[in-house]
């Protein structure tokens, strides 16, 4: 057996534990014969002990503590992402809420102009809708961020958004209770936030739940 | 000990600051001597070992359970060493590899029983003398020789440390033995 090769592979593959058995029993065999390889081999165990031998070092006293204040602070939006993570049910709810609400205020906010739901037939002037005499609308009205004036009829539910209904007392005062009587259906006014927000949940949930 | 620190770890990624301290206590000596072997100065291997642990507080959501915690540190651990080293101004490459050659540095072509250091090892302590031929190893072998012998991994583990095939660690830790042997036969 060559000593500088085979030999010292053997040596080596000894010290690393991965020596087949029958490798073993070979390098044992040359061991036997050869001092110097015996003398190597005593040789690199002794540098091993000697490498485990050499004193343990510690960390300095204040060291975890210095690593403690040097860790970056938590973001706050990572503390929130987390909480999220961790709360998943109640973060589809928050932004459900949250796109629902921003959407109705900025839609009551924005639309400051006139707005009629059908405008057909209808007069218009200035800020005031009128349902002239002798016409039918059919159907639901919406006035929003106008008055209305009912002359003739109107075949369904009436609201007024940001407006009111305006009657001309004093002229022909029974005429006009049978005027108001033309609405064939509900007639609601809203002029505050709560109320329009109200009104479009009220409108959500029957647009989930009607059966039609 | 491994279940108390996986149950630390749990917590830390929970966002349990105070946690993640018990881990530097527990693993800071090692963490410490590991870098100071590899830097050879107490003021980088400070600096160095700190940094090894802010960095897996940081990174602790990409820590695998599955795996052993000590490696993935080691590894974090050594790569900062590494950068460090490698960073410094060298005078002179002998790390690098002699072109052509398969893993043979510049050490390899040093005449390897010169004269004997024994008018030194007079003067140091013993202790002294082995660390400073520890030292004076390449970071290559000298990593693998520490992570074996001072920190008791096995081959399989080193080898997922440094993310080098086995086969490679075999060959350096070879390498690394027949060198310090060389110099510390006469001690």
């Amino acid at each position: 057996m060559d000593c500088n090769k085979e030999a010292l592979e053997l040596m080596h593959k000894h010290l690393d534990g991965d020596i087949a058995r029958e490798e073993e029993s070979q390098l044992r065999n040359h061991l036997e014969g050869c001092e110097e390889c015996q003398k190597h081999l005593h040789e690199l165990k002794r540098t091993i002990t000697l490498i485990q031998s050499s004193e343990k070092l510690k960390a300095p006293d204040d060291f975890a503590r210095k690593v403690m204040q040097q860790l970056p602070v938590e973001k706050k939006h990572v503390k929130y992402l987390r909480w999220f993570k961790v709360h998943p049910i109640l973060t589809a709810a928050a932004i459900f809420f949250a796109f629902m609400f921003t959407g109705l205020l900025s839609a009551f906010e924005q639309d400051s102009q006139l707005m009629v739901s059908n405008p057909e037939n209808l007069i218009i002037e200035d800020n005031m809708v009128i349902v002239p005499e002798g016409v039918t609308v059919k159907g639901d009205l919406v006035v929003q961020n106008g008055d209305l004036k009912i002359d003739g009829k109107v075949d369904g539910n009436v609201t007024l958004i940001n407006g009111n209904l305006v009657d001309e007392q004093g002229l022909d005062n029974s005429g006009l209770m049978a005027d108001v009587g033309g609405v064939n259906g509900e007639l609601k006014e809203v002029d505050r936030i709560f109320e329009w927000v109200w009104y479009n949940i009220q409108n959500l949930f029957k647009g989930i739940f009607s059966i039609e | 000990m491994e279940l108390i620190i996986r149950d630390k770890i749990k917590q830390v990624k929970k966002g349990d600051h105070a946690a993640f301290e018990d881990i530097v206590m527990f693993y800071q000596d090692k963490i410490y001597q590991h870098c100071h072997r590899m830097l050879g100065n107490k003021h980088e291997a400070e600096d160095i070992a700190q940094e090894a642990f802010i960095r897996a507080y940081v990174n602790i959501h990409s820590y695998d359970e599955r795996r052993k915690f000590s490696t993935w540190l080691y590894r974090i651990a050594t790569n900062l060493t590494i950068d460090r080293l490698r960073k410094r101004k060298p005078d002179y490459y002998l790390d690098a590899e002699v072109k052509g050659t398969e893993g043979l540095d510049m050490y390899s072509q040093l005449a390897a029983d010169g004269k004997l250091p024994e008018d030194e090892i007079e003067g140091l302590e013993l202790q002294h003398y082995i660390q400073k031929q520890i030292a004076e190893l390449p970071p290559k072998y000298r990593s693998i020789i520490m992570l074996r012998y001072l920190e008791d991994f096995s081959l399989q583990e080193i080898s997922e440390i440094l993310d080098i095939p086995i086969g490679t660690v075999k060959t350096r830790i070879h390498r690394g033995r027949e060198a310090l042997r060389k110099k510390l036969r006469h001690v």
